[in-house]
């Protein structure tokens, strides 16, 4: 009745190692037909990295929480160390920037004054969406970082992701309670911007080191070392006016920035939600979980666009 | 009966340990420890995994299991897909090959072959995104990702090591 075993393996052996091969160059082959499909179909690729990000973000969201409390503790203690000094150096700088809350405050005034005047079109109103930085894929070859808020909370393709010294980087993939913002020293950003006082138009374009080039700007425009880039608002998405660097790279070797944003300290970001899209009006987004704060700097024109617009 | 399926679900867990922890490592490298600069120059802990799996344990580190770890690595990282699945596969086929030799070799000599094997991996993926940039990307942080994925390699593992021997064995 029993067969013996010899027999069996002596065929089955050689097939098996047949079908894996097959199996393998399957794989191979796969991963080069993927290759080619996200270069033909963004969407689709976009969809599967959204769904898994989305798996992943509550694990990544509870795995962050340790490290930032740590973080937390460390710069609380280094703080501690030199408290008065630190106490000084605030003191100065709030009455710096009283003085220049004055004076913005009489521009402000100015500005809505010679706009009423010149009856100029109201900035449509802005409004933040603030997340937390739960995910930094690393590595050499992209920049860009997960936070815990999605399409749920109000965010949308596009939108400027800010911190409190200037521009971090943009929304560039959204699921439903994730999204992806890709820093603007990344290989793939190109950021619309304006150079120094003579505002002159050019694109910041990253290349993964940390500081992003500025190409595209007209010839003969004298860009000197310390100029301010802000964004230009062009294309839309963008508020205009945000802080990102100063030049920090003249010469032969091309423009290049240093971004006001503090690489090692993006914990929260504030994801600025400037389009006068459909969604604002949405109901999730009014109720949305995430801190929304209806935030507007300013003047009367600004505040009742935003009302209108919520109203709609 | 039970005795037998218990015995069955325990071997399965046991058989899926590598892949799981190869996984858990993938996630792992994406909690932000907001260190300054070390972000760029991250060690690939997947890498070291699988070299670690396919030269010890190859049975429990399929060709299935690299494509989704190479998958899931590239939707969660950002980059193209496809890029780290192929450079995975590879791999596996690289060290597969000679993974008698190696697995009955010393911790030393299983290292020093990691340093060519790890630097192919990093030139193809290199190589396969400037493909699909168009570009020449700057090659200096690769090199030192390489670097830091070189020098995490003999902590890693021991754990591993560990690890085959408490569940595995």
């Amino acid at each position: 009745m029993k067969k013996p075993a010899g027999s069996i393996s002596y065929i089955a052996t050689p097939v098996r190692a047949w079908i894996h091969r097959f199996a393998f160059i399957l794989l191979v082959a796969s991963a080069f037909g993927l290759m080619l499909l996200g270069k033909a179909d963004t969407v689709m690729v976009e969809r599967a990295r959204t769904a898994v990000t989305d798996a992943v973000v509550p694990l990544l969201d509870l795995a962050s929480r340790p490290v930032d409390s740590f973080n937390g503790m460390v710069d609380s203690l280094r703080e501690m160390a030199d408290l008065r000094a630190e106490n000084a150096l605030l003191r100065r700088e709030n009455d710096r920037l009283r003085n220049w809350q004055a004076v913005a405050q009489r521009l402000e005034a100015e500005n809505t004054a010679l706009r009423r005047l010149t009856q100029s079109v109201p900035d449509p109103g802005l409004r933040f969406i603030t997340a937390r930085v739960i995910g930094d894929p690393g590595g050499a070859f992209a920049r860009s970082v997960l936070v815990n808020a999605g399409a749920r909370d109000g965010v949308a393709k596009g939108q400027a992701a800010i911190t409190s010294e200037g521009l971090a980087g943009r929304v560039a993939e959204t699921g439903h309670r994730s999204a992806r913002i890709l820093l603007l020293s990344d290989i793939n950003s190109r950021i619309p911007v304006l150079v120094g006082d003579g505002r002159d138009r050019a694109i910041l374009a990253g290349d993964n080191s940390v500081q992003p080039r500025l190409v595209y700007l007209a010839p003969g425009v004298d860009v000197q070392l310390g100029d301010r880039v802000v964004t230009s608002g062009h294309g839309g998405a963008f508020p205009p006016g945000l802080p990102v660097g100063v030049v920090s790279q003249v010469g032969e070797g091309g423009l290049r920035i240093e971004p006001f944003v503090d690489w090692s300290h993006l914990e929260y970001l504030r994801l600025a939600d400037y389009e006068l899209s459909g969604f604002l009006s949405t109901p999730e987004t009014r109720n949305g979980p995430a801190t929304l704060e209806a935030n507007r700097s300013g003047d009367q024109e600004g505040t009742q666009g935003g009302s209108q617009r919520a109203g709609r | 009966m039970n005795q037998s399926v218990w015995s069955r679900l325990d071997l399965v867990a046991r058989s899926l340990f590598p892949f799981a922890l190869s996984l858990l490592l993938v996630m792992a490298s994406m909690v932000p420890l907001r260190v300054p600069d070390l972000s760029p120059i991250v060690p690939a802990l997947s890498i070291v995994a699988i070299y670690y799996w396919v030269i010890y344990r190859p049975d429990l580190m399929p060709g299935w299991a690299v494509f989704l770890l190479g998958l899931i690595q590239d939707l969660l990282g950002g980059g193209p897909v496809g890029v780290h699945a192929l450079v995975f596969l590879l791999l596996v086929a690289a060290v597969g090959g000679q993974r008698r030799f190696l697995a009955t070799g010393s911790f030393g000599l299983v290292w020093f072959v990691f340093l060519p094997v790890a630097a192919i991996c990093f030139f193809l993926i290199w190589a396969l995104y400037c493909l699909n940039l168009g570009t020449i990307m700057d090659g200096r942080s690769v090199f030192f990702q390489y670097l830091t994925t070189v020098a995490v390699y003999p902590c890693l593992a021991w754990i591993f090591a560990q690890a085959q021997r408490a569940l595995l064995r």
